[in-house]
């Protein structure tokens, strides 16, 4: 009874919290650019407006595509709101990006086949990192299961600073802000339209907001299990990191793909490892 | 209400002298902030609800413009920016020039002038909007716009 309450509590918040997070964002980043910005609850408009549009599709498959990409999301989320294995979390998360990516090859339009081939770059870029915090969470607690993260004794961040900084860059990436805005645009008139989104619209494209919704809290989730000891605190820098991203993404332009790529395989994946040997060096256990 | 709420448009230059387009542009800027009423320019005609036509239609990008036209889903409207885009403007009796947005595909709402301001271009972009609730509540389509081959002037 109490499991089917939150699977309703969270099949309603989350989006609710996603699309306030989304307008906050924009809110946000009109303010840093000296403009009033969009109402709050712009998002939700632009999602009800996009619903009562006409279906316009290149082939039927892709619709196909967006409902994989929501129920895999909202499958993930499921998984860490009932703290399943960290590792199984990270797979069926990456089904869900990858059924995005088939959708927009799907199309054989070349802006969404050029966004899809770079989002698969972005995937490649930050799947090791994941894999890495996955294995920082197995060394502490002796399994990967995330209900052991909750009775450990002190905090995760205690013991992996630098996993939660290459996190942060994940955060950035996952979210598609920039400068690892690449594979779409947030600002549709730009050289690659909108990317892999570019051949939807209407309730199409209304489900991948739906499900982007969803994605800004299973993502901060995952920084909220550097603390999840204390939830309190592990919301609240959840929070700092959304926050974070979003200034991160007023103050950088664009990179290439070589130079993300780069940067994630040399330093991000250099000091996650750092943090890995420190781990398996000193044997610290949490529970 | 949502349409109003939300209005995506798709910036289509036929042809224009830039004037107008650079007007267009500066409607996104922190001067005049159209993003506050929702606007956002969007570059795929698949997402937009307003198509801003700016220029005049020519024998060259006749079809693209009505290819972008049907890809708009519907409900959808036309605003003709500039007088270019209205009537052909100072280049209507060009060899080339077929005139307005209006010969080719329907138009809902004008902004006038040689370039029209920033103001006027949201002013439009406001009309269209009423137009555009009228047809989703009476369920109104855009025509489909047939493409044909290569068009001659007729004056050719
Ligand atoms: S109306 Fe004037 S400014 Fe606009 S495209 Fe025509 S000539 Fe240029």
């Amino acid at each position: 009874m109490n499991d089917i309450l939150t699977i309703i509590l969270v099949l309603i918040g989350a989006p609710i919290i996603g699309c306030l997070a989304s307008g906050i964002d924009r809110k946000i980043t009109a303010r840093l650019q000296g403009r009033v910005g969009p109402p709050l609850l712009q998002p939700y408009y632009d999602v009800k407006k996009l619903l009562s549009k006409d279906n316009m599709v290149v082939n039927p498959s892709q619709n196909f595509y967006v409902v994989v990409y929501l129920a895999f999301i909202i499958l993930s989320l499921f998984m860490l709101v009932f703290k399943q294995d960290f590792l199984m979390i990270i797979f069926v998360y990456t089904v869900a990006s990858v059924a995005l990516v088939v959708g927009g090859m799907s199309t054989g339009s070349p802006y969404a086949r050029i966004g899809s081939s770079r989002e698969i770059m972005a995937i490649l870029s930050y799947e090791p990192v994941l894999i890495l915090y996955a294995l920082a969470i197995y060394l502490l607690t002796g399994t990967f299961k995330l209900s052991a993260l909750l009775d450990a004794s002190s905090p995760l961040l205690m013991y992996t600073p630098l996993i939660f900084i290459a996190m942060i860059v994940v955060l950035n990436i996952k979210l598609k802000k920039s400068p690892f805005d690449y594979s779409t645009s947030h600002h549709g008139h730009q050289e690659l339209i909108k990317g892999m989104t570019t051949e939807y619209g209407g309730p199409g494209f209304a489900t991948i907001e739906i499900a982007h919704f969803y994605e800004y809290v299973f993502l901060t989730g995952l920084i909220f299990l550097f603390w999840a000891s204390t939830p309190v605190i592990g919301v609240l820098i959840g929070i700092i990191a959304y926050l974070l991203v979003i200034v991160i993404d007023n103050i950088t332009a664009r990179v290439y793909w070589q130079w993300m790529l780069k940067l994630s395989w040399t330093i991000l994946l250099v000091i996650s490892l750092v943090n890995i040997a420190y781990l398996y060096v000193s044997g610290v256990k949490l529970v | 209400m949502s349409l109003a709420k939300s209005p995506w448009i798709i910036h289509v230059n036929c042809n224009s002298c830039n004037g107008c387009d650079i007007e267009v542009v500066a409607c996104l800027t922190p001067l005049y902030d159209a993003e506050r009423f929702g606007v956002l320019n969007i570059g795929t005609p698949k997402q937009a609800d307003i198509m801003v036509v700016t220029g005049s239609v020519n024998y060259k990008n006749v079809n693209v413009l009505k290819n972008i036209y049907n890809q708009i889903p519907d409900p959808k409207v036309v605003l003709a920016v500039g007088a270019c885009a209205s009537t052909g403007g100072i280049f209507h009796d060009c060899y080339n020039v077929i005139g307005g947005v209006d010969q080719v595909i329907p138009v809902d709402a004008y902004v006038p002038g040689c370039c029209p301001r920033p103001e006027a271009i949201l002013d439009g972009v406001v009309a269209a909007l009423s137009i555009l609730e009228n047809k989703k509540k009476g369920n109104i389509k855009g025509k489909e716009v047939k493409l044909k081959g290569n068009e001659v002037p007729s004056n050719a």
